[in-house]
């Protein structure tokens, strides 16, 4: 933390010299009708001493924008620089405040502070409607397009203004669009009938009739099958040269890698650093956006955690029969296999992580060993038995305990905190026909005590705050006594004494023999808590590695998907 | 200035009555002028509407007896909802049932009382399981919306009565659409002698508390309140959602069957046509507005049996026209929802605060900003609440899925804050069309249900 603290002076608004294309000569060469305004203000600003802002008007300049949901700081304080003509890649885990940062450059979303300046000046973006006039343009993953209307149609009905359709103008529209980032486009095509690539296509071309200057593209790639991803990088290209400023989320290294000018890196809401994209290796990139590791510290803590019983049973001295046991698991996914062929196995007594950038197949995975998705090969056991495509309540009954990477997913708003901890377990808390709720009560209040939950039996659950919500879980899954666990991002948007808490609960159930699979994009979590760490990189495991003196930098590549020089498989 | 709607974080306890209340000044102050343009004055007149059928044994029997239909009808819906199935087939439902119940009544009309009354009963609440099944089925197997069948259901069911009553059930000594009498044992008893308030209502009592036992008390009951909140969490906590959503439309069409079977057995004594006046549909407002709850639903279906009587009586003796008791009880309905909205949200006046967001639109910015919506506008699609919001309305356009994922507000919240997820079921395509009027300008909660 402190470190990166320290790398940010510049505020991540700093490119480095030389790290940017000439985009504002290209610009105005290339389109020079839009641009006029950027070139007059830059030529105003020149006299400043050679700052990079002086270089070029940004597009885009967030200061200090924040963020919060309830207790949960989503954007603190984040800078943010967007320059004509440039690539800029905004990198970080699932919930690093990503999407909501673009949210509110894009009005969806109210920060609770900080600025927004458009070409140099303040501007309140309060709706989509203000942002669009502000010349923003935004794909989301989730298209808003009509899809029983024409290509033409769409581009119309986005369009401001009464009175009659002018087709023809619209057909013209779509096709002078369409050249700009160089696809052919038909104007009559019917959007749900085209392809996921065309009709991302056919958003982009949305934004562009709107004239807009800032494309932002969120996670434009995670839809598109590989030739797409090319084409719409050509495009991205094309879409530069004429001095459009793109702001591209992803969360994968190699295309940011391919496609960006400059990479701001996120976590935990935080800007991290912002680097050129030339100078940063993807292993560098992975590292910094699941956080430094600090190895050593934690280890420690864990034969410290719970005394010297912990300590005793560390090391699975039984033959390790393994409890929890995948073979050639897969999954068919959007495109290509979300799951191929996972085959991993955790003995009692023993901590597996699964290091990976996110959307590699994690999720899946937990999905189907939670019983939440049915995998279309391969088998599952928990303790000996079959557990392959069941149900949850089958899966549970086998002896898996479960914590996903959604905790609100997992429990009821409504009812109470009493009521969710016995969810997964009522036929034990029956007396005759009717629910034992003094039983039930008793429960709570032992759970609550036991796990130190901030909150009262008769608490509707909805109203905990993460860290809570997320003991609760965990009560619930520890007071069945499973054998097996599988837990997802138990930590995620927990403060650091829960954090704490969970991870002394996870340590406490291995010393117990339980067989832990833990998925976790924190680094520093898995390497604190993991005996062995196995690395998932497009559904697959790609490597395995002990985690006492894992060798970091061999993890991110592998995290990277370079496996090459990893011997060791899964 | 400007108005909007805020989440509220906890709900007094004091806030659902007064809204009541509120609700109730502000359909007197509505109806003032028409009730007074009728020639009556309004204070008279809200006398007779309410206060009147209370005060007299006679005309209170009257308003337990108009009450009957609708509490089945109710308690239908409610047990229904409550588990996330939008039924909005009680009607066609409560229709098999009578049909259910006159078959017997028609074809073994000599059977004696404590056979029969059981059988007609029972052959009523099976033809409401008979016609909820189909539409279950779609729904558990297929994911066919209920609403759309459940709803499509009823005419035919009335289609069905029409045919019979002008066929094989046409009345043999007048020739009317009207069945013949049934046979003597199947007159239901008088639970209070001397008026017609029959044993219906003693079933529809047990089947209340019976209702509240179960859904409060029993792990089947939690089961099915937890379906209804969350699906995605009842399935992770190992609850068959399909079980329990075909087990909840089939009690629902039994309940709804039964009403039918009792209406004819307890007051026609024969099939007719109008043996139901829209009892099935009366039965959402009932259930929606008593909370999904078997206590709520038994108040409010005394309350519009209050009013129904009343309004009678009001046209007998103010001259007032009948429809304007039920102009009183439909804008009281639409109040009292509009105004329990506020037991989710609460009203905050501000200025538009510009703060660090200066407002200063630049001069170089181009282009004009879309023009301001108006804030504080809540659409009534964003409060799925099953226990709150009209689901009947609200639920024909959302899959039940994304009903019931609308339900927890505050989870919403977070979900934004993991954006990997499809969290946001509101697609930007729909906030593009619907901003800037539907946006509910909510720092932390924006139009993301």
């Amino acid at each position: 933390m402190n470190q990166s603290q320290s790398d940010r002076p510049g505020r991540g608004d700093m490119p480095a010299p030389g790290g940017l294309p000439p985009a504002s000569s290209v610009g105005s060469a290339g389109f020079p009708g839009s641009l006029i305004g950027y070139d007059a203000a830059r030529a105003s600003g020149a006299g400043r001493s050679g700052s990079p802002e002086a270089r070029a008007v940004p597009l885009v300049q967030l200061r200090g924008i924040r963020k919060s949901f309830g207790d949960l700081l989503v954007n603190d304080g984040v800078d943010l620089t967007l320059l004509p003509g440039e690539v800029h890649a905004l990198l970080g885990e699932n919930g690093a405040g990503k999407t909501t940062l673009m949210r509110i450059l894009y009005g969806l979303t109210r920060p609770d502070g900080g600025v927004i300046e458009i070409a140099g000046a303040a501007r309140t973006i309060a709706s989509p409607g203000d942002a669009i006039g502000a010349g923003i343009g935004m794909v989301t993953q989730h298209f808003s397009l009509v899809g029983r209307m024409t290509v033409t149609d769409n581009l119309l009905l986005s369009r401001a203004g009464a009175g009659r359709l002018d087709r023809r103008a619209g057909r013209r529209m779509v096709a002078a669009a369409a050249e700009r980032i160089g696809v052919h486009v038909d104007p009559d095509a019917v959007v749900e009938k085209l392809s996921v690539g065309e009709q991302q296509r056919v958003e982009i071309l949305k934004a562009l009739s709107r004239d807009c200057r800032v494309l932002i593209l969120d996670e434009p790639t995670a839809v598109l099958v590989p030739q797409d991803v090319a084409a719409l990088f050509a495009s991205i290209r094309l879409l530069t040269a004429q001095g459009i400023g793109v702001l591209f989320i992803s969360h994968k290294l190699g295309e940011v890698s391919e496609i960006s000018d400059r990479v701001s890196v996120l976590r935990r809401g935080r800007i991290i650093d912002t680097v050129p994209t030339a100078g940063a290796t993807p292993a560098r990139l992975a590292e910094m956006m699941v956080g430094r590791p600090t190895v050593g510290v934690r280890r420690d803590d864990r034969d410290a955690a719970g005394g010297t019983e912990l300590a005793d049973a560390a090391p699975p001295s039984a033959p390790p029969k393994d409890v929890l046991s995948v073979r050639g698991l897969r999954l068919a996914g959007r495109g290509k296999e979300a799951l191929a062929g996972v085959t991993l196995s955790v003995a009692p007594g023993e901590i597996v992580g699964v290091a990976g950038v996110s959307g590699n197949g994690q999720t899946e995975l937990v999905q189907v060993l939670c019983g939440l998705a049915k995998p279309t090969a391969g088998t599952v056991t928990v303790n000996g038995i079959d557990v392959t495509g069941a149900d949850p309540e089958k899966v549970i009954a086998a002896g898996l305990g479960r914590i996903t990477e959604d905790r609100h997913a997992c429990v009821v708003g409504k009812l109470t905190v009493a009521q969710n901890l016995v969810m997964e377990d009522l036929p034990r808390f029956r007396r005759g026909p009717f629910l034992d709720r003094t039983a039930i009560r008793a429960h709570a209040e032992r759970l609550i005590e036991e796990f130190s939950i901030k909150a009262k039996p008769d608490d509707p659950i909805s109203t905990l705050s993460g860290g809570n919500m997320q003991k609760v879980l965990l009560a619930r899954t520890l007071a069945r006594d499973p054998v097996a666990l599988v837990v997802s991002q138990p930590t995620r948007g927990l403060d650091i004494g829960a954090t704490e808490f969970v991870h002394r609960q996870l340590l406490a159930r291995r010393a117990a023999g339980a067989a832990v699979l833990l998925v976790s994009e924190d680094l520093e979590e898995l390497l604190a808590l993991a005996d062995r760490i196995v690395v998932i990189y497009e559904g697959a495991l790609v490597g395995e590695l002990p985690a006492a003196g894992a060798d970091i930098e061999r993890l991110g590549l592998m995290m990277a998907g370079q496996s090459a020089q990893s011997g060791a498989a899964a | 200035m400007s108005m909007r709607l805020v989440l509220r974080g906890r709900e007094p306890r004091w806030l659902a009555p007064v809204l009541v209340l509120v609700a109730v000044v502000i359909v007197y102050l509505l109806t003032a002028g028409p009730i007074r343009g009728a020639g009556a004055n309004p204070q008279a007149a809200y006398q007779r509407y309410i206060v009147t059928p209370l005060t007299q044994t006679t005309s209170l029997t009257e308003v337990v007896l108009a009450a009957i239909p609708i509490l089945f009808t109710g308690l239908a819906v409610a047990v229904a909802f409550r588990s996330g199935y939008w039924n909005i087939g009680a009607e066609g439902q409560f229709l098999a049932g009578a049909i259910g119940a006159t078959a017997p009544g028609l074809y073994l009309p000599n059977l004696p009382g404590p056979l029969a009354i059981p059988l007609a009963l029972v052959a009523g609440a099976l033809a409401g399981v008979l016609w909820s099944l189909v539409p279950a089925l779609l729904r558990t197997r297929y994911r066919i919306d209920e609403v759309v069948t459940t709803l499509l259901l009823n005419p035919v069911a009335l289609l069905l009565v029409q045919g019979l009553l002008n066929g094989p059930w046409r009345n043999s000594t007048s020739g009317f659409p009207v069945s013949n009498n049934l046979g003597a044992g199947y007159r239901m008893p008088l639970a209070i002698p001397g008026s017609r308030v029959h044993l219906g209502v003693v079933i529809a009592a047990v089947l209340a508390i019976a209702i509240w036992l179960v859904m409060s008390r029993t792990a089947t009951g939690l089961r099915a309140r937890a379906v209804g909140l969350s699906p995605d969490a009842a399935r992770f906590s190992g609850i068959s959602v399909r079980k329990t959503l075909l087990r909840s439309a089939l009690i629902s069409g039994a309940i709804a069957g039964l009403g039918g079977a009792d209406q004819v057995l307890g007051v026609g004594h024969k099939l007719s046509q109008e043996v139901s006046s829209s009892y099935g549909y009366t039965g959402i407002v009932v259930a929606t507005l008593g909370a999904l709850t078997a206590g709520g639903v038994v108040l409010v279906a005394l309350l519009l049996g209050d009013i129904t009587v009343g309004a009678q009586n009001a046209s007998l003796v103010l001259q007032l026209p009948p429809q304007m008791g039920e102009i009183v009880s439909s804008l009281l309905m639409l109040a009292v929802i509009s105004m329990l909205v506020l037991r989710r949200y609460k009203v905050s006046w501000r200025r538009d605060r510009s703060g660090a967001l200066a407002a200063a639109d630049a001069p170089g910015g181009g282009g004009a900003a879309g023009p301001p919506g108006p804030p504080g506008s809540v659409s009534a699609a964003q409060s799925h609440d099953p226990a709150s919001a009209l689901p009947s309305m609200t639920a024909s356009t959302a899959a039940p899925d994304s009903v019931s994922r609308a339900v927890s507000p505050p989870a919403s919240a977070a979900d934004i804050a993991s954006p990997g997820a499809p969290s946001s079921s509101k697609t930007p395509l729909e906030q593009q069309l619907s901003t800037p009027d539907a946006t509910v300008g909510t720092p932390g909660e924006e139009e993301t249900v």
